[in-house]
């Protein structure tokens, strides 16, 4: 049983905002993080607007110089939309990995980024996609880069009274590589241990962009810029990566818990990293 | 206490009227009003015992607020088939033995119904894939995966005969 609460069912944004700039609850979307935090008792919120019928924020859309998704496009409707494998490599190899079948035709893009996990694993391939979230007021909206949305542990820049309302980005350099490897106990349905995005692209020989976003490593999921920095301009010999990949390494804070000791992550990170970026160089052209 | 309000949605094909406060989870609601074939596992997401189809979307009936079923139309495992005129995967885990307590059976044949939908031809990782967020306690998994590959065959020589 869930705890008694106040559920309103908008059906349109200025509705949703109009009931959230009022201090009437808060966002629910596809519930697979809120119902069990309520039934855990996590949750004390006890009045919720419900996102489902707000078909507005639910879209795909490939535009030339910009990818969008709608938050409550779920992550089943990220993962079958045939442009995407193309246009985000590392991000529909996420949402192919992500919980089980019906996890993933409940869970949405936006409470993904919202939820404020560190094992969110559609955070890693968004922040290595360089992609900005627009956070939406009854007043008007706002983007702020994802890169610098995250503050703390399951905090963000996020206001009580604003949505986030879509997630976007600039498609990926033509011969880029963006990978992604979610490191788990199991292959399917499980929650991620250590979590590595790269994106790599390479012009005249060197390396002209690097990216690289960690998860389950960090109180938030985050970007490695130090070891991101050592890349720039280079060669990627594999010195080069096996001392990026220390330096991402020595950015983490993992800790101890259920799933894997902070030495594991640790060990894990380093390893994940060199592998991920020498693939990356190796298939950037 | 929060209000109540009446909830109609198609249940295997009939219109079936439920009140409900916001709280009530679909999966309480159906049970409450005898569909009891939708079972209660975790309530929490990780094992599908309570998965149903909404409008031909396997989801976990417990993260699904009867609220959200308005206007919807939901097919449990008895919508799926019947005794009389069972569906292929039914056939298929009574053939190899992948029902043992049967009490994971009406969420796998779910989620199985969504996969084969989608995937009429899966190999042995897509169905474990697409059955990774459904636990069974009994069968090791092993004769539940051979039921849905049994499944999409026997379907597949249907389709070829048809
Ligand atoms: C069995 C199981 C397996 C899972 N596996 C994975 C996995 O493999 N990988 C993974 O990353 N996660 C996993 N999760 C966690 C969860 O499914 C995801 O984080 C999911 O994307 C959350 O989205 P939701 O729509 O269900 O969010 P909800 O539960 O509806 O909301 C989560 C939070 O975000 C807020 N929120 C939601 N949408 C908005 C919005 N548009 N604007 C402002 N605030 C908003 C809500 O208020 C709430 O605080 C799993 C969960 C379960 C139960
Ligand atoms: S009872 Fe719903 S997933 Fe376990
Ligand atoms: S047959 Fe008993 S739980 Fe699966």
């Amino acid at each position: 049983m869930l705890p008694a609460f106040e559920l309103s069912q908008p059906k349109t944004l200025p509705e949703a905002l109009k009931v959230l700039a009022a201090g009437r609850g808060l966002p629910l979307a596809g519930g697979t993080v809120l119902f069990p935090d309520l039934r855990g008792g996590k949750e004390k919120g006890r009045e919720f607007i419900d996102l489902s019928g707000i078909d507005e924020l639910r879209y795909i859309t490939h535009e030339a110089k910009r990818i969008t998704v709608g938050a409550r496009t779920t992550i089943a409707e990220i993962l079958r939309d045939p442009a995407m494998a193309g246009a985000a490599p590392a991000l529909h190899k996420a949402v192919d990995n992500f919980a089980g079948t019906m996890v993933r035709n409940a869970a949405t893009v936006g409470g993904n980024l919202c939820c404020g996990s560190p094992s969110a694993d559609t955070v890693p391939a968004l922040l290595t996609l360089d992609a900005e979230v627009e956070l939406t007021r009854a007043s008007g909206s706002r983007t702020v880069p994802l890169d610098g949305y995250y503050l703390d542990y399951k905090k963000t820049v996020k206001k009580p009274d604003e949505l986030l309302t879509s997630v976007f980005w600039a498609p990926a350099e033509p011969g880029s590589a963006h990978l992604f490897f979610k490191l788990a106990r199991r292959k399917g349905d499980a929650v991620t241990v250590t979590g590595v995005s790269v994106m790599i692209a390479k012009t005249d020989g060197k390396c002209s962009t690097a990216r690289i976003a960690l998860s389950s490593v960090a109180p938030t999921v985050f970007r490695a810029h130090s070891a991101e920095e050592m890349l720039k301009g280079q060669k990627l010999t594999p010195d080069l990566i096996e001392r990026a990949a220390q330096a991402a390494t020595d950015q983490s804070s993992p800790i101890d818990d259920n799933r894997s000791s902070a030495n594991y992550r640790r060990l894990t990170t380093q390893a994940l990293v060199c592998r991920l970026l020498s693939q990356a160089w190796h298939q950037a052209s | 206490m929060s209000s109540e309000k009446i909830v109609t949605l198609r249940v295997n094909g009939d219109e079936v009227k439920l009140i409900a406060p916001a709280h009530r989870t679909l999966l309480e609601a159906l049970r409450h009003v005898g569909y009891v074939e939708v079972k209660c596992g975790c309530e929490k997401g990780d094992c599908g015992a309570c998965a149903v189809l909404l409008d031909d979307m396997a989801v976990d009936s417990c993260l699904t607020l009867a609220w959200q079923a308005e206007g919807r139309e939901v097919t449990t495992i008895k919508g799926i088939g019947t005794p009389a005129d069972p569906d292929p995967l039914q056939e298929a885990f009574i053939e190899t033995g992948g029902a043992q307590c049967g009490y994971c059976t009406p969420g796998m044949i779910i989620a199985a119904r969504e996969l084969l939908n989608e995937n009429p031809n899966p190999t042995l990782d897509d169905i474990k894939k697409g059955l990774s967020g459904n636990l069974c306690r009994c069968t090791g998994y092993t004769r539940i995966f051979e039921a849905v590959s049994l499944a999409a065959q026997e379907m597949q020589k249907v389709g070829e005969t048809a």
